[in-house]
């Protein structure tokens, strides 16, 4: 009878001793949204806590009348007593009525109060503005403002707060960078705006967040904050490099090809050069991933390439079998792609 | 109808008694029954979501059909596990609480049962098509309009067909309680069971005709072409998600209402003392199911509808906590001082305190909008759900089972394999659902098929898989147990708790065809508690014995619904199959029409039972009791 009392109690008990554990701060410093590295995700986990210690307060009081009740009021064998019925009691009753509601006005302040904040994009506009559009299975980040687009990879700059306009091509996709903030839907034929600030140079892990197909699970993308003068050079060097692409790869030039950038030409170009209907590659090379979740090296590259559908089952990506690219040609494509880099 | 010639009909028997009957206390255990059969379903599609994300990059099932699975799985358990069963306790105890011989409509009810159960076989017939739907529970527009997977039209058509047949069980039950109450029984005097009962029904007419409107919509886009979610073509992507959630929202109290319900009523019974704070509960009641309807923008917050919006519902939402913060310590002061005995039914109710509560506190942390911006689709979302609809909802359901199963079979379950049964999944529960709190603030989406590994998610997920896997087995240990008892002989006696306090419990056992052979009079709160405390062997009457006039047994129920399922079936399968498909749905609505025109042109005005007959069950009963 004892073992099963303390047994029960351990139980009861476990709830709060894993709240605490979760306090502590969980999980990778890149994607936690308990260790946050933006001002977002900072405000959020403030008024996370502060929920959660309301919360906790309840659940102490609730927990104390629970386990009293449990071991006092149990009936013994042979009692056949019939115990006092009560009606109710209004004093009580006012009581746990008014002390929630003031519990509730604590939280809903700093509710409005943060809400408001986080919608607030209008400082970050002056910063930067960055479109992002969500695709079956990428992400697009595009610079107006630069003229510089990029897959993938979404590069921002330290310390400021930069706008970010959300729109989808397809279905519904959420953008959510746990460790900088909260997420935002993108909605196809709607826009949403948010803004994100990271406080520490690094790279940090983006999701999808709205089931949008088979492939849901591996649209992972990257952040990358930068220092400014880092970002400054970042977006030059893209700007030369797509440049610098679009003038080898044009036609006319087709005699200085070398093996990866003629099949890369013949066979990528159409989709992958413009960077909207697939990812721009310009600086594939610097990528982390290979397909948003791959290990980034060319074993992996070149079974992407043969078979998408495998790898990430609906993708729109079509797969290059034997016959459109033959193995040399493959493996010069791949070498090729993983030279893309910004000097 | 002074005459009363009209005979007996014949008594049908076996299957056709099942097919044909209008008692609610059959149709309460056909409920039952196929509510734990689309439970069993939905809890193996559950084993293998788990199974599939027991480690990182887990090849046991596809992302495709893992999206399949987490569809099915969703929509299984809320439409054809929860709310069926929930209405089948509704069927077996509302109207024996408020001492009626039926609901009000019994042909309407053999209706609302027939049509839910062939939604959900229509629903579920989608896997032998190898396309069970596969946009989430959910269904957002545009990718559930995506026409290139049958899926998503057995989704907007089983789940029409199996909601015409809720919406009716929500009438008839407004009806029944509004209408048939015995004398005596005000409404502050009913059992707390048959109020969230009545509350649940208000809810399921207010809520379920948005759902109708949402899968008319998706019908029509999905079959006919139709753009009404088409950004293309001038439509919006938001106008499903409002519509889902003003039907999503409340159909989470019509779930949690009655399971509050069943714990009002086994609390007060193994505490041997009546509800604290009565009055207070059934204004909770009401008042969570009138805000329920103000806080559907909650699911949407992330959705981009503005800073006032989501502040507004934000302070809505968290307004809720206070009347269920309400109904939780008028529980507790129910224990309070009573005389607490623990069968099994009582420890799933003692048991649901807690861990509700930690349900509804991340409830109240997710009401805070900007904080919902990280929960949101996130693996903390899931833990949150799952403590309010198993912690709270099921563990209602089985409470329910333990302590009504005696009322709908004679019989009891067994309580030793129950205390087994109820800690396995307890343990299960809580270990399958609470690391999954820590996963969603870790940064796991929900809804994901795999995931790579040092994302730091690797334990929590291995722990909640084998609390899965706890679940699994007490489940089968409930299933072994259930049949164990239907097999048994040993019929249990009047009042099998002892402490029986509502009127259900005054019946004998098994409850005859007409419930009451008298009306009762009702003296009050828990009228046969004060009988019993009056020294009283049973309830006051309120009629003399006489006949007793009851309503004919029908097949059209059973052949309207059918109908509609083929007509269903018919249209899917117009894409794929053409002419076959559109001459199998025009099949299937003429055979309703028909029933239909049948059940118009037919009088059916029902029969009834002779006095002499009831006298001698009257007599047969009083001779067992004797003994």
């Amino acid at each position: 009878m004892v073992v099963k009392k303390s047994g029960k109690m351990l139980f009861r008990l476990l709830p709060i001793g894993l709240m605490a554990l979760l306090l502590s701060g969980c999980g990778i410093p890149e994607l936690s949204a308990l260790q946050p590295r933006g001002e977002g995700a900072q405000m959020q986990l403030e008024i996370i806590k502060l929920s959660l210690w309301v919360m906790l307060f309840v659940l102490a009081i609730v927990a104390v009348i629970y386990i009293y009740v449990l071991m006092k009021f149990r009936r013994k064998a042979g009692d056949n007593t019939v115990p006092k019925q009560v009606e109710g009691n209004h004093t009580l009753e006012i009581i746990w009525t008014v002390i929630p509601i003031l519990l509730l006005v604590v939280l809903a302040v700093p509710t409005i109060k943060t809400t408001v904040e986080l919608a607030d994009a209008k400082e970050a506009k002056k910063n930067e503005v960055i479109n992002v559009t969500a695709n079956l299975y990428w992400w697009e980040f595009e610079y107006p403002d630069k003229g510089v687009s990029t897959g993938q990879e979404l590069v921002i700059p330290v310390g400021k707060r930069v706008a970010v306009n959300l729109t989808s091509k397809d279905v519904i996709h959420s953008f959510w960078v746990p460790a900088l903030s909260g997420k935002t839907d993108t909605n196809p034929g709607l826009d949403n705006e948010m803004w994100l600030q990271a406080q520490e140079a690094g790279t940090y892990y983006g999701k999808c967040a709205e089931l949008c197909g088979p492939s849901h699970a591996l649209m992972d993308f990257k952040v990358i904050a930068l220092e400014q003068d880092d970002y400054d050079a970042w977006l030059k060097d893209m700007k030369s490099a797509k440049e610098a692409e679009t003038k080898q790869l044009d036609a006319k030039n087709k005699k200085n090809w070398t093996t990866g950038e003629q099949v890369y030409a013949q066979n990528c170009l159409s989709c992958h050069g413009g960077g909207k209907v697939a990812p721009s590659l310009t600086n594939f090379g610097d990528r982390q991933r290979i397909a948003g979740y791959l290990d980034h090296d060319k074993e992996n590259l070149e079974k992407w390439i043969r078979n998408p559908q495998k790898e990430k089952q609906g993708t729109k990506m079509p797969g290059f079998s034997e016959d459109k690219i033959s193995d040399e040609e493959l493996s010069e494509l791949a070498d090729y792609l993983l030279d893309k880099k910004l000097q | 109808m002074g005459t009363h010639t009209m005979g007996m009909p014949k008594k049908k028997t076996g299957i056709m008694d099942w097919l044909t009957t209008v008692d609610h206390k059959k149709i309460g255990v056909l409920y039952i029954i196929s509510g734990l059969f689309f439970l069993l379903v939905g809890g193996v599609e559950a084993l293998m979501i788990r199974f599939q994300l027991i480690k990182p990059m887990n090849d046991f099932v596809s992302g495709e059909l893992f999206n399949q699975l987490i569809t099915m799985h969703g929509t299984t358990m809320i439409f054809l596990a929860a709310m069926p069963m929930l209405i089948g306790y509704m069927n077996a105890a509302v109207p024996l609480q408020i001492g009626a011989r039926d609901v009000a409509f019994p042909f309407l009810n053999a209706l609302g049962f027939w049509l839910f159960f062939f939604g959900g076989v229509l629903l579920n017939l989608s896997w032998f098509f190898g396309a069970a739907p596969n946009a989430g529970w959910t269904a957002y527009a545009p990718l559930s309009t995506v026409p290139e997977s049958l899926g998503v039209d057995f989704y907007s058509l089983g789940l029409q067909i199996s909601g015409f047949g809720t919406l009716m069980g929500g009438i008839n039950f407004l009806v029944t309680i509004l209408n048939m109450r015995a004398p005596g029984m005000k409404l502050m005097r009913m059992p707390l069971f048959t109020w969230t009962a009545f509350v649940a029904s208000a809810l399921i007419v207010f809520a379920f005709p948005p759902l109708t409107v949402g899968l008319f919509l998706l019908t029509f886009e999905r079959l006919f072409g139709a753009h009404f979610f088409d950004p293309a073509a001038g439509g919006n992507i938001v106008i499903w998600e409002h519509l889902f959630w003003i039907f999503g929202h409340p159909e989470v109290y019509i779930l949690i209402l009655p399971a509050f319900g069943i714990f009002s009523e086994i609390i007060p019974t193994f505490a041997r003392k009546r509800l604290f704070g009565y009055t207070t509960m059934v204004f909770a009641t009401m008042l969570i199911g009138f805000l329920g309807f103000m806080v559907w923008v909650h699911h949407m917050f992330t959705v981009g509808l503005g800073p006032v919006a989501n502040a507004i519902f934000a302070v809505a939402t968290m307004a809720i906590a206070v009347p269920t913060g309400v109904k939780i310590f008028n529980w507790l002061f129910t224990l309070w001082g009573g005389k607490l005995t623990f069968p099994v039914a009582m420890l799933y109710s003692v048991a649901f305190i807690p861990s509700f509560l930690v349900g509804g506190m991340t409830g109240v942390m997710l009401s805070v909008a900007p904080a919902d911006y990280q929960y949101h689709d996130s693996y903390f979302v899931v833990a949150h759900f799952h403590y309010v609809i198993v912690g709270g909802v099921v563990f209602g359901l089985f409470a329910g089972l333990y302590y009504w199963f005696p009322l709908m079979f004679g019989k009891q379950l067994n309580e030793f394999w129950g205390k087994i049964q109820f800690w396995l999944f307890f343990i299960g529960f809580h270990l399958t659902f609470f690391p999954q709190h820590i996963l969603g603030l870790t940064g796991m989406p929900r809804r994901v098929f795999t995931y790579l590994p040092n994302q730091g998610w690797e334990t929590m997920n291995l722990l909640s898989s084998i609390g899965a896997a706890f679940m699994g087995v007490s489940t089968i240990v409930l299933v072994v147990s259930i049949v164990a008892a239907l097999m048994s002989k040993e019929y249990v006696k009047r009042d099998v708790w002892g402490d029986g306090r509502t009127l259900e419990w005054t019946l004998p056992v098994p409850t005859p065809e007409y419930n009451f052979a008298q009306i009762p009079l009702v003296k009050g709160l828990d009228t046969y508690w004060l009988e019993k405390m009056a020294g009283n062997k049973t309830v006051s009457v309120s009629e003399e014995v006489g006949d007793i006039h009851m309503p004919n047994n029908s097949i059209l129920p059973f052949v309207m619904s059918v109908g509609l399922f083929l007509a269903g079936l018919g249209f899917i399968l117009r894409l794929d199959y053409g002419t076959v498909g559109l001459i199998i749905a025009l099949i299937g609505l003429a055979m309703t029409l028909f029933a239909m025109f049948l059940r118009s042109w037919i009088d059916d005005e029902g029969y009834y039972i002779p006095k002499a007959e009831i006298e001698k069950d009257l007599r047969l009963e009083a001779e067992k009791e004797a003994k």
